[in-house]
């Protein structure tokens, strides 16, 4: 018996002993071999991080003039953690919230919803952050509405007020600049996942558009960061770290605020003028280039808003119109987005071309009122023939009918419709050399490239929509069932991936598929006022400390060279001088006071509108100034204006009056445009009250 | 009596004992007092409350406890055997009552405390802890002549023995307290020499009535939602599962040498509940460090190895069977609560001995040690 329970005893004591020694197997992983992954999540539980954001950068134009500045705004904010736990989900609350603020209810609901709770179609005016973030619903209270607020929070549980620094567009010169500068919102749950390897915090602002977004990172500064041990009730009981903000730094614009005024308005009365005239005008872009620089001195887009309603609580309303196509797209920037055909402006590409494939400049060309090419007729612009012209004519008059002829036997030489294998191209190739197709690669986010209808262009839109129209009886609307479609689809469907002869014909004169951004044409004519080069446009001048020191300035960068030789520059410089001492623009350009060249397009737009009308013409002018030595390179775009000279033509012409001072206007520019840094008054970055 | 108690004074609580045993079991206390406190002096500071109130509570639950363990030493054990009947019967008393409503409080979802006027409260469930294994000693270590084993009858009567008082706690119900006890119960019956087939059945037994217990919905919400995050711990973060976590997080952020005394975030935050009893162990392990814990395991290695002697010198039946009880309550509650700690073992809310705040278990803890000492001063 002894042996037998002296047995049993010892096993129950090896069983004690192993259990004890897992214990300490289990306290060795946790502590030593697992312990610095749990002593991270242990600072994850009990730290938080308390953001303080730091003064956001002053824009200014290239004179010094704040574009962009911060102003002291009381918030009123919702916890959404609060109210959701009322039975009407704190709609009682909000009520009594528009109720003080003044505001539609409706507005608030939408400002305090997240995006992805509300229906798509609803989303105009939606929180774009997270539902633990405070969520803003105006910044603009006043003192008496917080104190209401604030004093009965028995009746506004979940409201909060606080001052807060709020990002404002003074608008000193009466620019608006809307599209240039851009604008902040909350950051999203993307942000913060760090997609772009950059370091945010949740109740941080960033840019969203424009400038803002562009060089966020720079006029954002460094936020300050307060890191607090709580416990387990969120209370405060130390302090581990504490890091000021440091202040963003200012950006010098190249752009001027007096310029860019003047320059919003002559777009907008362009577009009146347009309208005035008959046509529809729903929008346009104009811009001022240094020719010499790249600088951008101005860029305007039509219809613009004011960029104020962003931080002052947009409303369901204003949200839904900046995106709604009845009132013409306002967020849309024309001048870098806008793609449509540049029409008879493209002429100096076609001219080039023309040069390249051997045609003498110095010889004469028949300018009929009509071209047979196979069953189609392409008709002159005006339908009239001008006889035997030089080229400086033709260009002066936009005569059409000559470039149908050199780009039919252009396209007939590389092989028809059965190219040869290394086509010449010259066409194509000329408009790549001006930039057709390719970005500018101005430092403005979301820019579009045009389109370069080349032979790979057409290879790929075949690959895409062959099926469409092989198959256009079934896949076509009912309303496109037209004898003219049906025949142009089966004409599609047979050949489309090629370039055929009335594709090349409609190139030639910047028709067709075709299509740049007024930016892109700006800088072709910069090109052809400089000498040749492509500069890339720049809207940022310099980035400067609050301290005053110089960052980084950004100098003039050339992208490419016309392909054109010195003397076919000459010819096209002379040219586009004859189109306004004697052609298309005379009218508009005389009297002006300054020596302009340019030219005038008016592209022909397939479609229609959304009340079924056919599109208008779109009314392009595109030009540098002086003539004799280049400064300015400026261009209009009027999209459904009617003709070149009488809508964009006209309206560039003001523009110069404003710059060099003409026919009784101020000069902005006396003595050319700023070049010299200015002094920067960091004091407009603090809150103005 | 008067002569044989003042001949065996001489061999008292703190002269004729197990030396090594109350040392450690001493330096347990004083670490003890120093938790509790750790646990609970910054809280109650932040909160304007006494930051010394657990701190005075638990030094005279201390005191109370070092009394009764030496209460328990000046009684030859063996003359206990005559008050085993009643001791039981007191035990299961206060069970009974535990379950009358007005007399039991519930805290976590189980009836398991008699609330006394002027706030005082007892736990009836760990005295039962001492009735049942007396009371089972009693019935095991009684041999026929010639017989070197005890009879069926003797076990069935010893399960009864055991059985009511369980059942009573199942009622309550506290789960924890049947695991450790049932424990105890099947390690006593197996080390007594009862035929294989017992223990084997009793196992068996066992897990029928886990699942039964669960099948019958006996075992509440509130226990199997803490089983299920033993199980999966992201299941639950909100209550049980979250307090593991926080639990195993807090220990695992001590490393090495721990963060200092009264200077743990985790502890001082009071992130995992019931930090200052059951949970004690967090304290010890973000504090003092893999290096403070380890010795924490060390003096609890160095009890159950000195029960372990205890149990293997005396030649008497009787302490044999007593001893090997309480080594094994001791056993299982140390792994079941520091496990817990640290996710080896679900959740039940059983305290560490000798570590956590309380006065009932206090209490059990120290008579248990003063019948081992008993034991060990009757044997030579």
């Amino acid at each position: 018996m002894r042996d037998r329970s002296t047995l049993t005893l010892l096993v129950a004591q090896v069983l004690v002993i192993s259990l004890m020694l897992s214990l300490f197997g289990r306290l060795f992983y946790l502590q030593i071999a697992d312990g610095p992954r749990y002593q991270e999540a242990a600072l994850d539980i009990q730290s938080r991080d308390i953001v303080a954001p730091a003064l956001r950068g002053l824009i200014v134009d290239n004179e010094g003039n704040a574009l962009a500045t911060n102003k002291a705004g009381l918030m009123v904010t919702a916890d959404r953690s609060v109210l959701d736990k009322f039975e009407d989900k704190g709609v009682s609350v909000l009520n009594r919230v528009a109720e003080v603020l003044k505001l539609e209810y409706q507005d608030i609901y939408t400002r305090t919803r997240l995006c992805g709770e509300l229906a798509s179609g609803e989303r105009n005016g939606c929180w774009n952050g997270n539902r633990y973030q405070p969520i803003p619903i105006t910044k603009d209270a006043s003192e008496n509405q917080v104190f209401t607020i604030l004093e009965r929070s028995d009746l506004f549980p979940g409201i909060d007020a606080k001052p807060v620094s709020i990002r404002s567009y003074p608008s000193l010169a009466g620019q608006k600049a809307t599209h240039v500068l851009g604008y902040l919102g909350p950051i999203t749950e993307k942000n913060l996942n760090n997609e772009e390897g950059k370091r945010y915090y949740r109740n941080e602002l960033i840019g969203k558009a424009g400038i803002e977004l562009l060089y966020d990172e720079q006029l954002r500064g460094i936020p300050g960061i307060k890191t607090v041990i709580v416990d387990r009730k969120e209370i405060v009981r130390q302090e581990s770290l504490n890091r000021a903000p440091v202040p963003g730094n200012h950006l010098v614009l190249n752009l001027n605020a007096k310029l860019q005024a003047a320059v919003e308005v002559e777009l907008k009365d362009a577009v009146f003028r347009a309208r005035a005239n008959g046509y529809r005008g729903d929008s346009g872009a104009a811009i001022v280039m240094d020719v010499k620089t790249g600088e951008v001195l101005a860029m305007a887009s039509y219809p613009d808003y004011d960029l104020n309603i962003w931080e002052n609580g947009i409303t369901v309303n204003q949200a839904r119109d900046l995106y709604s196509e009845k009132s013409g797209v306002p967020a849309f920037s024309r001048a870098i987005q806008g793609e449509f055909a540049p029409a008879s402006t493209f002429k100096v590409i076609s001219l080039s071309a023309a040069v390249d494939a051997g045609y003498s400049l110095k010889t004469t060309y028949e300018c009929p009122a009509e071209v047979q090419i196979g069953d189609r007729t392409f008709k002159n612009f005006d339908s009239n023939a001008a006889g035997r012209i030089s080229m400086t004519t033709a260009m002066a008059i936009s005569c059409d009918s000559i470039w149908y002829q050199i780009a039919y036997d252009e396209w007939v030489r590389d092989g028809g419709l059965r190219p040869k294998p290394s086509p010449n191209d010259y066409f194509f190739n000329s408009a790549k050399g001006y930039g057709l197709g390719k970005k500018t690669g101005v430092d403005l986010p979301s820019e579009l490239s045009g389109r370069l209808p080349n032979r790979q262009w057409k290879l790929d839109w075949y690959d895409r929509n062959k099926d469409f129209y092989c198959n256009y009886s079934e896949k076509a609307k009912k309303s496109q069932l037209t004898p003219y479609l049906i025949e142009i689809a089966r004409e599609n469907c047979l050949d489309g991936d090629k370039v055929r002869a009335g594709d090349m014909v409609n190139f030639s004169i910047g028709q067709g598929d075709t299509l740049m951004t007024p930016l892109q044409l700006a800088v072709a004519y910069s090109a052809l006022a400089n000498g040749g080069k492509l500069m890339v446009p720049k809207v940022a001048k310099a980035i400067v400390e609050p301290s005053g020191r110089v960052v980084k300035e950004f100098k003039p960068e050339i992208s490419g060279r016309l392909p054109i030789k010195k003397s076919t520059l000459k010819f096209l410089q002379n040219s586009l001088r004859a189109v306004v001492t004697g052609g298309t623009a005379t009218g508009a350009f005389s009297g002006v006071g300054v020596e302009v060249s340019g030219k005038t397009g008016t592209g022909q737009v397939f479609g229609r509108n959304l009340d079924g009308s056919s599109k208008d013409d779109t009314s392009w002018f595109a030009s540098f100034a002086p003539s004799k030595k280049p400064e300015y390179a400026v261009v209009m775009m009027v999209s459904q204006g009617g003709f070149g000279a009488s809508t964009s033509g006209v309206g560039v012409r003001k523009i110069y009056e404003h710059i060099f001072g003409t026919n009784g206007r101020v000069a902005i520019f006396p003595n050319g445009n700023p070049k010299k840094l200015p002094r920067i008054d960091s004091s407009k970055a603090e809150l103005l009250p | 009596m008067k002569i044989s108690l003042k001949a065996q004074s001489k061999r008292g609580f703190f002269t004729g004992a197990d030396q090594i045993l109350n040392a450690a079991v001493f330096l347990l206390l004083l670490i003890g007092i120093v938790l509790v406190y750790a646990a609970t002096r910054d809280w109650f500071a932040a909160n304007d409350l006494d930051p010394e109130y657990y701190l005075k509570r638990q030094i005279v639950n201390v005191i109370i406890g070092i009394a009764l363990a030496y209460g328990t030493t000046l009684i030859d054990y063996r003359l206990l055997r005559a008050y085993t009947p009643f001791v039981w019967g007191f035990g299961v008393l206060g069970l009974v009552a535990v379950l009358i409503p007005g007399l039991g409080s519930t805290v976590n979802g189980a009836r398991s405390w008699i609330s006394f006027p002027g706030g005082l409260q007892f736990q009836p469930a760990e005295l039962a802890k001492i009735s049942i294994i007396v009371g089972m000693a009693l019935i095991l270590s009684e041999r026929m002549a010639g017989e070197d084993r005890p009879s069926d009858k003797q076990v069935l009567q010893a399960l009864g023995v055991a059985g009511l008082p369980l059942i009573l706690i199942v009622a309550q119900p506290d789960l924890g307290t049947v695991l450790i006890i049932s424990a105890a119960v099947i390690t006593m019956i197996a080390l007594s020499g009862a035929s294989l087939y017992w223990v084997v059945g009793l196992l068996l037994a066992g897990v029928v009535g886990v699942y039964l217990a669960i099948a019958s919905g006996e075992v509440s919400e509130y226990q199997l939602n803490r089983l299920k995050s033993f199980v999966d711990p992201s299941a639950d973060l909100q209550a049980s599962g979250y307090q593991l976590r926080q639990a195993r997080i807090t220990i695992g952020s001590g490393g090495l040498l721990g963060k200092g005394l009264f200077n743990g975030p985790q502890t001082n935050g009071r992130f995992v509940p019931e930090q200052q009893t059951d949970f004690i162990f967090t304290v010890a392990g973000e504090e003092l460090g893999f290096i403070g814990s380890s010795f924490i395991l060390l003096l609890y290695f160095i009890v159950l190895m000195r029960a372990f002697a205890i149990a293997r010198a005396t030649t008497d039946l009787f302490g044999k069977m007593v001893s090997i009880g309480v080594v094994a309550w001791f056993s299982f509650q140390i792994f079941e609560n520091i496990g817990m700690t640290m996710g080896l073992m679900p959740m039940t809310g059983v305290p560490l001995l000798f570590l956590s705040y309380g006065g009932s278990a206090m209490f059990a803890n120290m008579i248990a040690i003063g019948l081992l000492q008993n034991v060990y001063q009757r044997t030579r």
